[in-house]
């Protein structure tokens, strides 16, 4: 039994989903290898050869690997999945578009996003919005499977030294091309890596008040999120989106500001293990998983709690 | 042009979901079903491209059940051309619904699939990228902006750090994210005309296709409660919580 965990990277650094995807490798149990596929990405195969418990790292560097599309991806992943009881990847935008292709390739059920490892063929999946857990377990052959960073602690980034093995490009398809990427560029922590988030909500009720979160998350080496609400009003883009089809996250502290709780925002949130919610609506489903509630209208509290820290 | 979207009938997104008593599923008696919210999507952008004179055609397709007509008849209502049911009696899982999309999708041989990125089910977000790999298209995933030109389509997609526009040559599979357009309504003239629409009924059996599960449901539980909070009086109260009880922050 043996593992290929896909890696998360920006040709340049390791991303920290990957180190919870070897996690919930380490918990399957048998050899995790690491494939990088990229290009001029041998400082992330470097650091992929560190990740604590990793025997091999592959590594294809090529520029038909540069911005990870799917179908040369997927087409690569297939050629060597032959070694491999388990495919991990994290489930992240990359991820989610990336294995379920490789999935269908191989004839495939994936199971999507697990939340906790049973045994080496079953898994725990959140469904409908994490309104209830799933157990399910596979009959194929070899499992290509997502996993929610945030349910498994992530392994140590030093401590291994596995050999790195170089592969050529192969499979490369001109199905699709790259433009353009617009990364947003901030000073904060991202989302999902962050041990405390603030999100707003409508009650926000602009764009521009998020300045009032963003002092506030300043104050606290904070990420700012919103809730789809918030996105759809168009007071924020959508990388701030928390929730059931946004962006999973478990930090430390959740300030919800302005969120009356629906459940799919619940569902990005929920696992957090310091909830605090600020509503004036004293009746909102945001207070049923709070910590500390505090009925209260933001645009007093907010300057008030950026007063005090 | 023709397009089709594929969608599926799912259980409405208000309900909240519980297990069954046995947990042995989830409990959908009596519960309110609809379109799923991203195929919804899907169909309007398939209209609208109609409406802008490049699409001609818009089929809707769905895998399942007799009474998925229903969500089949929402969306000629919406404004696609005619319907495809490819009859069912299991609740199939997401390769299966693909390969079965695969067999329609080559005898309408269309240049453009669009269908939502996920169905608020089983929360899979699998089909249409399993459905490019059968088909050997190519995909875009979680897209905010389409836009045709010619034999290929523009499509501006919605990653973690923030967008990404990939080209990509037709015929493609295109899934949708939430901020592509707000769909219409459905006018009571249009649901009325839909009844008169082509929708035809396909069984699955017919197609030759290995749709066996590979998944078993071992048990469906409700995740683990919260420890229930407190309300807090004041900011003041607030920040002292967090340092000395949570300690959260210092």
């Amino acid at each position: 039994m043996s593992t290929l965990v896909i890696a998360e990277h920006d040709n340049t650094n390791l991303k920290p989903a990957t180190l919870n995807t070897v996690a919930a490798a380490n918990v399957i149990g048998g050899a995790v290898h690491i494939l990088v596929a990229g290009h001029s990405c041998q400082s992330v195969a470097d650091e992929a050869a560190a990740v604590d418990g990793v025997e091999k790292v592959i590594l294809a560097d090529d520029s038909a690997y540069e911005n990870q599309l799917a179908e040369s991806t997927a087409n690569l992943i297939k050629l060597i999945s032959s070694d491999y009881s388990h495919i991990l990847a994290p489930a992240t935008t990359f991820g989610k578009n990336v294995l379920p292709r490789l999935s269908a390739l191989l004839d495939v059920q994936q199971i999507s996003e697990i939340t906790e490892v049973v045994s080496e063929d079953t898994f725990k999946r959140p469904i409908y919005a994490g309104s209830c857990i799933a157990t399910v377990k596979s009959s194929d052959a070899v499992k290509v499977i997502t996993v929610r960073a945030t349910a498994f602690d992530p392994v140590d980034a030093s401590g291994g030294s596995a050999s790195v093995e170089s592969i050529s490009a192969d499979g490369v398809s001109d199905l699709s091309s790259f433009v353009n990427e617009e990364i947003a560029q901030s000073d904060r922590p991202e989302l999902t890596a962050a041990s405390i988030v603030i999100s707003g909500g409508r009650g926000m009720q602009s764009g521009d008040n998020f300045h009032l979160l963003e002092t506030i998350a300043d104050k606290l080496g904070a990420a700012v999120g919103a809730s789809r609400a918030a996105v759809d009003a168009g007071f924020v883009p959508n990388d701030y989106q928390v929730g059931q089809t946004g962006k999973i996250v478990a930090p430390d502290l959740y300030i919800a500001v302005g969120i009356s709780g629906a459940i799919q925002h619940l569902a990005g949130m929920k696992d957090s293990k310091v909830i605090v919610a600020i509503n004036k609506d004293e009746d909102a489903p945001i207070f049923q998983v709070a910590d500390y509630g505090l009925v209260a209208d933001l645009f007093n509290a907010l300057p008030e709690l950026s007063e005090q820290l | 042009m023709k397009i089709v979207v594929p969608i599926k009938r799912v259980v409405d997104y208000n309900v909240k979901v519980r297990p069954l008593g046995d947990q042995s599923d989830v409990d959908l008696n009596n519960v309110k079903m609809a379109m799923n919210p991203f195929c919804e999507i899907a169909i309007e952008e398939a209209v609208r491209l109609k409406e802008a004179g490049t699409a001609t055609e818009v089929i809707a397709v769905t895998v399942g059940k007799t009474d998925s007509q229903e969500q089949l008849r929402t969306a000629l209502a919406l404004g696609a051309d005619r319907a495809i049911l490819v009859e069912t009696d299991s609740l199939l899982e997401p390769l299966a619904i693909a390969k079965a999309l695969s067999k329609v999708i080559e005898a309408e041989s269309p240049q453009l699939v669009i269908l939502g990125k996920q169905a608020i089910d089983g929360d899979n977000n699998q089909t249409g990228q399993m459905l490019a790999a059968l088909l050997n298209y190519g995909q875009a995933t979680f897209a905010s902006e389409i836009s045709i030109d010619g034999n290929s389509a523009s499509v501006t997609r919605e990653i973690d750090g923030g967008l990404q526009t990939i080209q990509v040559s037709l015929p493609a599979i295109v899934t949708t994210d939430l901020r592509l357009n707000e769909p219409r309504y459905a006018s009571l003239p249009n649901i009325m005309k839909a009844k008169k629409k082509e929708l035809d009924v396909q069984p699955i059996d017919a197609m030759g296709l290995d749709t066996a599960p590979r998944m078993e449901l071992l048990s469906v539980e409700l995740p683990a409660a919260r420890q229930e909070g407190i309300k807090v009086e004041s900011v003041e109260e607030l920040v002292g919580k967090l340092k000395n009880e949570a300690k959260v922050i210092s």
